[in-house]
């Protein structure tokens, strides 16, 4: 047997696979394909004070392996999901964790304070990419300053697992996530979608309705690895890997640069089992290396 | 005053029906013309109960540059040899490689995916297809035909060389034909066709290009027909992980994917 239990702080994952938010609905949608108590965690949508509409339609654009997205994170709004989706999947037997998205301070703070009155909500994942409208529109976590007001204010209400999921769009990821982890960030996740733009040559249109949208899959894969082992290396906090992770070959590259976790994303809409068949795959692998426990792989990139 | 039936409507896969993915096998590809194809797909075991306006979202595993599910309409269903039909037209690279597909090649399928048109009972329906937009209307067609449903459907085609797989249709009711250049049925549009005219309907139902829906959602509205469109709108997951695939309803963003693809056109802010 191997041990594939993971710890971030003192939330435990049975195994280090978690499904990136915006990508797995509520879970409720991936019911018919897998036992979700299988999973490691599960990260839900990105939530919000208010409701939102979310940006027009197209949203979407397949680009050279990967896509591009639009989404402008829709969804009904923190009160609805306490009310009418927690009592749908509170009782699910893995780590259920809310994105708490905003665009002003004080609406990250309210989402916070109203989820950590749940129960079975055992932890956030602070999504800092989010336009800061108060600072222009320029993203929370593409400074230092901004990125630590927003953990600083959210720390105080919330009392529970705080994850900070990073944006790569920035020049140094290591910086800010040492910016965050000063604020009292249990551990980060990153990375978030880049940002990216497609255009029809002849229509001569742009693809999305917003022009611009956020780059995942395979495409920002060896990206992602590279800020993975750059945070890694600069904080003590755990870190949880995710960017274009397709199969478990991809999630322990995750894990030797240095993440506790990871996440799946984009690949769920390709095959949706493939987050199950990850963990299953973890496992062989760990069984062909001889290793026993999964702890023993994380960091262990062998750079001789 | 002309008999009103308007007692159904759209119908949802209730939670029992379970979403699937499924390796099917490619047993028959018939060429139509060079741009349309249809393909046969077997499961190894009994299929589900499966709606008429309903998709599969099918992986192309023939082409690596291809990266996401394409989805298409379930053409017919045949449930005593566990088989699929799919009607595709060739856009691009996706559609391409799917008519580049081998007999005995495997092909992976998430079905059965969104919503049902409605099934009247005892009524004068109207279909209208135009281009791919046929691919569900077929396997409707029969549905309507059991429930005793008077059924007539236009295809509107360019011209004679598009105006293929017509036999299918023959056991369900009449079938009519417009091309553009006059080269087969009547000349013009399929919302053009004189039996719109002559001839009162209880229910239009349509998939196609949206400037023909939108003709025929027009004629739906003048003549105080019930009208079903079918959205086509580009998808992600298929079946509501992403909320790629939305469209702008009358209550706000609604997923083609989950709560469509059929909608009333009443819904819809067209
Ligand atoms: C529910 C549903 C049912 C469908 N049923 C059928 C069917 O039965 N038969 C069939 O042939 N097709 C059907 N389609 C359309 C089919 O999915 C697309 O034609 C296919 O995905 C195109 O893929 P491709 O790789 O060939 O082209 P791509 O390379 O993806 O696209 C080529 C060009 O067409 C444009 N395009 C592609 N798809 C769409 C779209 N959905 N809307 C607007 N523009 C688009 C692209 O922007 C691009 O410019 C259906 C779509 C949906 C959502
Ligand atoms: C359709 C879509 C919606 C997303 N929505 C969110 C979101 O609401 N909040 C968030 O933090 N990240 C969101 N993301 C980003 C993913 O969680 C993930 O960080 C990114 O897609 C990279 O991982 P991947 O390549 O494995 O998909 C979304 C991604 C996609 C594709
Ligand atoms: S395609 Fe993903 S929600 Fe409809």
């Amino acid at each position: 047997m191997v041990n594939l239990e993971v710890k971030l702080k003192d939330m435990v994952l049975k195994n280090p696979v978690m499904t990136a938010s915006g990508t797995f609905g509520f879970g409720e949608e991936f019911a018919d394909f897998i036992d979700l108590s299988d999973l490691g965690g599960i990260i839900v949508k990105g939530t919000t004070r208010h409701h939102r509409e979310g940006n027009p339609y197209p949203r979407m654009a397949e680009t050279p392996s990967g896509m591009l997205n639009a989404v402008g994170l829709q969804n009904k709004g923190v009160e609805n999901f306490c009310k009418d989706i927690y009592p749908r999947i509170k009782d699910y037997q893995t780590n259920v964790m809310v994105n708490v998205s905003g665009s002003v301070i004080g609406d990250y703070v309210e989402t916070a304070a109203m989820i950590n009155d749940l129960d079975h909500i055992p932890g956030i994942e602070l999504n800092i990419s989010c336009p800061n409208v108060k600072e222009g529109g320029m993203a929370f976590g593409t400074s230092c300053a901004s990125a630590k007001e927003v953990v600083r204010a959210v720390r105080k209400v919330y009392k529970k697992h705080l994850m900070v999921k990073l944006s790569p769009n920035v020049t140094d990821i290591a910086s800010i996530a040492k910016a965050v982890e000063g604020q009292g960030a249990d551990s980060v996740s990153l990375i978030n979608t880049l940002l990216g733009m497609a255009i029809d040559a002849e229509t001569r249109k742009p693809l999305l309705s917003t022009v611009t949208g956020g780059l995942s899959g395979p495409a920002v894969k060896p990206v992602a690895l590279r800020m993975v082992w750059q945070v890694a290396q600069a904080v003590n906090i755990p870190v949880v890997g995710l960017g274009g992770i397709m199969n478990a070959k991809d999630a322990i590259e995750f894990i030797l640069a240095g993440a506790t976790a990871v996440q799946i994303g984009t690949a769920n809409f390709i095959d949706p089992q493939v987050s199950v068949k990850i963990v299953e795959g973890i496992k062989e692998y760990m069984i062909r290396h001889q290793v026993s426990d999964i702890n023993d792989l994380i960091g262990a990139i062998n750079l001789k | 005053m002309k008999p009103k039936n308007s007692n159904a409507s759209i119908l949802y896969p209730s939670k029992s029906m379970k979403k699937l993915i499924q390796d099917f096998e490619l047993v028959k590809y018939e060429e139509l013309n060079c741009e349309h194809f249809v393909l046969d797909i077997k499961a190894n075991e009994p299929l589900p109960e499966i709606l008429p306006g309903q998709f599969v979202n099918v992986r192309v595993d023939n082409n690596k540059s291809v990266f996401l599910r394409r989805p298409l309409s379930i053409h017919n269903v045949d449930y005593e040899r566990n088989v699929i039909q799919l009607f595709v037209k060739r856009i691009g690279e996706g559609t391409k490689s799917l008519g580049e597909l081998k007999i005995g090649d495997n092909v992976s399928v998430v079905y059965p995916l969104g919503n049902s048109y409605s099934i009247p009972k005892n009524a004068k329906t109207l279909l209208i297809g135009g281009g791919c937009g046929v691919a569900p209307l077929l396997y409707l067609s029969k549905f309507l035909h059991e429930a005793g449903n008077e059924v007539t459907t236009i295809l509107g085609v360019r011209s004679s060389y598009d105006a293929v797989g017509l036999k299918a249709y023959e056991p369900y009711g009449r079938i009519l034909v417009t091309t553009e250049d006059g080269s087969q049925g009547e000349k013009g549009y399929p919302t053009q066709h004189s039996v719109l005219e002559n001839e009162s309907f209880d229910y239009a139902f349509t998939c196609g290009p949206e400037p023909m829906m939108k003709a025929v959602a027009a004629y739906a509205e003048s003549k105080d027909v019930i009208c079903e469109v079918s959205l086509e709108n580009t998808m992600a997951c298929g079946f509501g992980a992403c909320l790629c695939c939305v469209t702008d309803t009358k209550k706000g963003n609604k997923c083609v994917c989950t709560e469509g693809p059929v909608f009333n056109v009443k819904d819809l802010k067209w």
